[in-house]
């Protein structure tokens, strides 16, 4: 994940009429491409469950996401979160005090706001009788922040629950080196200048490299594109294969941005700069000036680039949760509900990035759906490659006999319900705050294009991954 | 053109073996005969790239012999005729092994210097020719690329590997004696620079994929895959191929050179290399620390040095003459026939002989958390053995713990394994202070002190806790396996596994079976002992099984010739010079004087006058004295912290003037000095056999060479009754029989052999 600081997305050049022309053309990856079905019925009618609260997401803003080092880059953390909670607020028009709990996902800290929930809630003139925590889990963050205000509603501790995410890639923690910080730390103690001066006696010019945070997995010292690299290549996923469905995620964005429907985008007035009203990061390139790029991880030969990955992001996401009584009771009317969710994990080295393919058949199974139950696929896109190797997996029976104990796969997506307004690939990808952005898309995509469930996924570092079903609220 | 093209139509209706690459067009450019099947060599072409894949059937690795070497010629002289072909790619079929290296046996069953000169040039002349081929060659190199199989990657226009832990590169023939003969010599100079070749040669260490791309030995390095829809290592090597397949065609088309961008360092390198007088400082420096370090034992080493040199100074000519010639002078050589003895050995002793157990041991305990038993406890969790450590004490189970962290940690500083690994790794040890958990063990190994009683009061502790599989192991050096096993409900289930310390170094595992050890207890015990990396030898129980047995009568004339007035120093260097890696004082501080007291009691009482020499009563002085060897700081010599030189204990001088027996003059020369401690080892070795702890002579000289580190360059005790001659070395125990008595009388099985010289150890 954070792999990526490196490498940025500034060097397409912005040539949309190319992409309009591209969009249409038909892709390579359509071999998942599978006819829709006509008539739908599906599995199950709603998947409320008797003597379980039904917990509807009221309405979920997001501020727009924008390539680190633009126009947030000023800015802290806690300053992009109080954004997307004030939008919410504006949006939703939720008194304040009525917000039993407040919970936001981040990845990369910022140490003077470690609780970067409680800091934005109370920055955002939320009450302070409001409690607020932080959560961390890579990439479903987020996904986290959410999930744990359905178990706070579940078990009926509360009623209201604002959950949100927020990434600064603009700035991140650079630490002195751990000599020079046990130096600094026992100059603190030194009482007499003799002390002192034995202390400075110790000080060496190594001592003055900053560590950076890690770039790297903990467990394998792999960085995620290198990681991803290694995916596309197990599952034979080709260069082409990857440009093309990068394509896709920015032309499908810039559709999407330019029809008006990434409603869940609330404008941010900066200070000091003008008003951030969309994301920047939607790039629509030609395949022959993305073919150029020299690959970014493993050189010279792999096929992981700057265009076929998600690029660095700044970002804040925010959603209010209800138990669904309080919701009418309080005169709303929800957009969805959220209801089952899964977590998995694997093998961090070799299946880092395969979280979708473990959660999507176990998420399916709790809710008694098939995959053509539903309507809407929202993808997180960390690679093309990692999501193309994700197809590839889902479509594999020996992949799920051999490495996930099933007896048959679980099919991949099809391709004309996934991602349809773009994803993390052409929108962004703020760590902490992408989870939310998922489960508005597959919310407002079902109210738009009709449909009753939505299926979230995510990878995450660690070897970890996050599913949950979405349901159309009834209109 | 259209005369392939139809021979080509024709062999694919024929030659279906090609068939096995779905996807490529696979056709045989057979010139002679489209009939001809290959069993080695078999090839593809993937547009105009030919992928030449080796697989020796029926072995688990790929070995240069003569059936390899020409029907590779013959697919390398069709690719190079081929008009469609513009490069090749060679690759291995078998994950793990590119070439694990040239045919011993092929070279063993030469009888002449002249046909194993012969052999060399014609590896010479097949890589060179590979080397001037006008198609680029990548060699895409998976697992093992050793010896000659790194002689053929090195001839390839461009390498590339496999970065994970089983791709080593390497030119290990200095271990068996010889010098990489088929080019090597020449070639990996230009290639590495001389001091990193001289490095190879001489070490004959293998190579990691990374550091071989740092060292500019590989080109390119592919990450292995992990699963995706195939096999993890299956598709590793289809990947490997297709990036050496893009590389290749990259190469024919010229859009990637294969000139390597050279550091800095190795600019300067270069540059002082092309001086003379520096060369010439460096070949003596080499030559220095090579006679310093084999003390003139083992010619191998120092005629690589002299080929390199000829290769440089004379020119490449001279250089590959030099090198076929001094190659096939060191596979007559005595040291080369006992290094590969030990290699053949080596191989045999890594073997299960007992067969699979019938339950796989997977929990582990060890009793004491001394450096045995941490030692042991390193050797299990590294390879996922859960294990558990316990001892009687917090301090005493802290600082076992302590030596596993250290060893693995110490691995982590050689980037030998991640941190995240070694806490993993460490995460299979559990310490503690009862026999909580014992309840799941599959083997216990006891590694408490050498008591008798503690030792049974252990295994009545451990039985009333253990389940009834579980095994128990006794790690002892010379308490016998069947007094131990007497207060046994289940003797068994007993069985002797003795470790060498330290453990995490030291090869060898002598396991111990009584007449009631039952085969399967065995099995298991070897299963665990091959599992932990070791080479193990199997053996009856006696007094001091095999390896005490050997070493005892050799360490009670050590004793005899101190009180004779040898210093020590000079023992040591008496001993070393005859190419034991341990001088024999130094050796007596290293085991202990303590435990030296203890065997030599135990055994002198067993075994009687046949094991007396030296005095015991020198060793109960240093012990009372409190001069336990380096554990205790001071035994025949000064051991402090930090300090490298070793300094005489001066204290000793008192005890050995008092315990001082005049010398006998007539076997007192250096060299009867030597082979009074040799002849004593080797004649209680054969004695072993004779008496039936042994099994095979092999087993005998695998324990004597990797456990008590009798000379490599002699083989072992067998090998060396085999090459010196039975004959002489019964004549010198004849000689020191008259001098001192039966101590040296020798055995009879050596009688025999002595007096029919046809009658070998290993034929």
């Amino acid at each position: 994940m954070t792999s990526i600081l490196t490498y940025t997305f500034k060097n397409l050049p912005n040539t949309s009429k190319w992409a309009l022309q591209f969009s249409v053309r038909p892709l390579s990856c359509s071999s998942q491409l599978r006819a829709a079905p006509a008539a739908q019925t599906k599995s199950k009618k709603t998947l409320a469950k008797p003597n379980m609260r039904n917990i509807v997401v009221v309405d979920g803003v997001r501020i727009p996401f924008l390539q680190s080092g633009t126009s947030y880059k000023d800015l802290m953390p806690h300053d992009l979160a109080r954004a997307a909670l004030s939008g919410l607020l504006h949006r939703t028009n939720v008194p304040k005090d009525i917000v039993d709990y407040i919970i936001f996902g981040t990845v990369i800290q910022e140490v003077k706001t470690s609780n970067v929930a409680r800091e934005a809630a109370l920055g955002a003139g939320f009450s302070d009788k409001t409690p607020a925590h932080t959560v961390t889990m890579a990439c479903i963050s987020a996904n986290q922040a959410m999930t744990t205000g359905l178990g706070l509603i579940a078990s009926g501790q509360s009623d209201v629950i604002v959950a949100g995410g927020v990434e600064l890639m603009s700035d991140v923690p650079i630490r002195h080196s751990r000599k020079m910080r046990k130096m600094m730390l026992e100059l603190n103690k030194a009482k007499t200048l003799g002390q002192r001066l034995s202390l400075f006696s110790k000080f060496r010019l190594n001592f003055l490299a900053p560590e950076l945070p890690a770039v790297a997995e903990f467990s394998t010292s792999e960085t995620m594109g290198h990681s991803a690299d290694r995916l596309a290549a197990a599952f034979a996923v080709s260069r082409q294969d990857q440009d093309e469905y990068a394509l896709r995620s920015h032309s499908l964005a810039k559709k999407a941005q330019d029809e008006g429907l990434l409603s869940d985008v609330v404008p941010f007035k900066v200070p000091g700069k003008d008003t951030v009203t969309k994301d920047n990061g939607i790039r629509p390139s030609s395949l022959e000036q993305m073919a150029k790029l020299k690959p970014a991880f493993i050189k010279p030969y792999g096929t992981v680039t700057a265009a076929n990955s998600s690029f660095l992001t700044d970002g804040a996401s925010a959603m209010l949760i209800m138990a669904e009584e309080k919701a009418l009771a309080m005169g709303y009317k929800p957009k969805a509900y959220l209801r089952d969710f899964v977590y998995v994990s694997q093998d961090p080295k070799d299946q880092l990035l395969l979280g979708p393919t473990y959660a999507t058949p176990k998420v399916l199974e709790k809710a008694g759906l098939t995959m053509n139950d539903i309507d809407a696929f929202e993808f997180h896109e960390a690679f093309s490659g990692q999501i193309l190797a994700n197809f590839k997996a889902m479509d594999s029976d020996w992949f799920a006999q051999n490495y996930m104990g099933r007896k048959t796969k679980v099919g991949s997506p099809p391709l004309e319900k996934f991602n349809n307004w773009g994803g993390s690939l052409s929108l962004g990808h703020p760590f902490g705050a992408t989870g939310c952005r998922l489960v508005m898309a597959a919310a407002n995509r079902l109210r738009k294009e009709g449909g009753q469930y939505g299926l979230v996924a995510a990878c995450a570092a660690g070897g970890q991954g996050h599913a949950m079903i979405v349901e159309a609220y009834p209109k | 053109m259209v005369a392939s093209r139809a021979i080509g139509s024709l062999s694919r209706a024929t030659a279906s073996r090609m068939l096995r690459c779905p996807g490529y067009i696979c056709r045989s450019f057979s010139g002679t005969s489209a009939l001809r099947t290959r069993t080695h060599i078999n090839y593809g072409v993937k547009g105009d790239v030919a992928v030449v894949r080796i697989n020796s059937p029926n072995s688990k690795v790929n070995t240069l012999n003569k059936e390899l070497q020409s029907e590779f010629m013959e697919v390398m002289n069709e690719i190079w005729a081929s008009d469609q072909i513009r490069s090749a790619v060679l690759i291995s079929s078998k994950p793990g092994c590119f070439i694990a290296g040239a045919d011993i046996n092929m070279i063993a069953s030469c009888k002449t210097p002249e046909e194993v000169t012969k052999l060399s040039q014609e590896g010479q002349r097949m890589f060179e020719k590979l080397e001037k081929s006008t198609k680029p060659v990548v060699a895409a190199i998976s697992g093992a690329c050793l010896g000659g199989g790194l002689e053929l990657a090195i001839s390839c226009q461009y390498r590339i590997a496999t970065k994970d832990r089983k791709t080593v590169l390497g030119t290990p023939e200095v271990l068996l004696g010889i010098l990489p003969g088929a080019g090597g010599t020449q070639r990996l100079p230009k290639m590495v620079g001389v001091p990193a070749a001289f490095d190879m040669m001489l070490t004959g260490r293998n190579i990691r994929a990374d550091r071989a791309k740092k060292m500019g030995l590989v080109d390119q390095l592919v990450e292995p895959l992990g699963p995706g829809l195939k096999p993890p290592e299956e598709r590793t090597i289809e990947y490997l191929e297709e990036v050496a397949v893009t590389f290749a065609k990259g190469l024919s088309d010229k859009k990637i050179s294969i000139k390597r961008d050279k550091g800095l360092v190795e600019k300067l390198t270069s540059y002082a290399m092309s001086i003379p007088f520096v060369r010439q400082q460096i070949y003596k420096k080499v030559e220095e620390k090579v006679r310093k370090q084999t003390k003139g034992l083992y010619p191998a080493p120092l005629k690589i040095i002299d080929v390199v040199k000829t290769g440089i100074e004379q020119g490449s000519d001279a250089g590959y003459l030099s090198e076929s010639q001094k190659f096939a002078e060191l596979t007559m050589t005595k040291e080369s026939k006992a290094l590969i003895g030990l290699y053949h050995g080596q191989v045999l002793c890594k073997k299960n002989k007992f067969g699979a157990p019938q339950k796989e041991a997977k929990h582990l305990a060890i009793l004491g958390a001394g450096l045995m038993g941490a030692g042991i406890a390193q050797v299990s969790v590294d390879k996922g053995l859960k294990t558990i450590l316990k001892d009687a004490t917090l301090a005493g189970l802290g600082r076992g713990q302590q030596q596993v962290f250290k060893g693995l940690n110490d691995k982590v500083k050689k980037k030998a394994l991640t941190s995240f690994e070694r806490d993993s790794i460490f995460s299979n040890l559990m310490g503690q202070l009862d026999y909580q958990g014992f309840e799941k063990a599959d083997m216990v190994i006891e590694a408490v002190f050498e008591d008798l009683s503690l030792k049974h009061r252990v295994l009545k502790e451990v039985e009333a806790v253990i389940p009834d599989h579980c095994i128990f192991a006794s790690n002892t050096s010379a308490l016998p396996i069947n007094e131990i096993a007497a207060v046994s409900k289940r003797p068994e289930k007993v069985i002797g596994m003795h470790y060498f310390s330290p453990v995490d170094k030291m090869q060898l595992l002598e396991i111990i079976t009584t007449e009631k050890t039952s085969k399967d207890t065995t099995a298991s015990a070897v299963a665990v002992g091959l599992k932990q990396g070791k080479v193990i030898i199997v053996v009856k129980d006696g007094p001091g099984f095999y390896t005490t047995r050997c070493l005892a009568p050799m360490m009670s004339e050590v004793l005899r010739i101190l009180q004779e007035g040898v210093e020590p120093k000079k023992l040591d260097s008496l001993t070393t010079s005859f190419g034991f890696p341990v001088g024999a004082a130094t050796l007596v501080d290293e085991v202990g004087v303590d435990v030296a007291k203890h065997v030599s009691e135990d055994l002198g009482k067993a075994f009687g006058e046949r094991f007396g020499g030296g005095s015991v009563e020198l060793l109960k002085q240093m012990v009372s004295r409190g001069f336990l060897g380096r554990k205790s700081g001071k035994g025949f010599y000064i051991y402090q912290e930090g300090v490298k030189s070793k300094n005489v204990n001066s204290d000793m001088d008192g005890i050995l003037a008092s315990l001082k027996v005049p010398p006998k003059s007539d076997v007192s020369s250096d060299e009867d000095i030597q082979y009074r401690l040799v002849t004593r080892f080797v004649n209680e070795a054969v004695m072993c056999l004779q008496e039936g702890i042994l099994a095979t002579p092999t087993e005998g000289d695998i324990g004597a060479v990797f456990g008590l580190g009798f000379p490599p360059c002699l083989g072992g005790p067998f090998r060396f009754v085999d090459l010196y001659g039975a004959q002489k070395i019964v004549d010198r125990l004849r000689k020191y029989e008259a001098a001192y008595g039966t101590q040296f009388s020798p055995c009879q099985l050596l009688i025999d052999h002595a007096s029919s010289p046809n009658k070998k150890f290993f034929q």
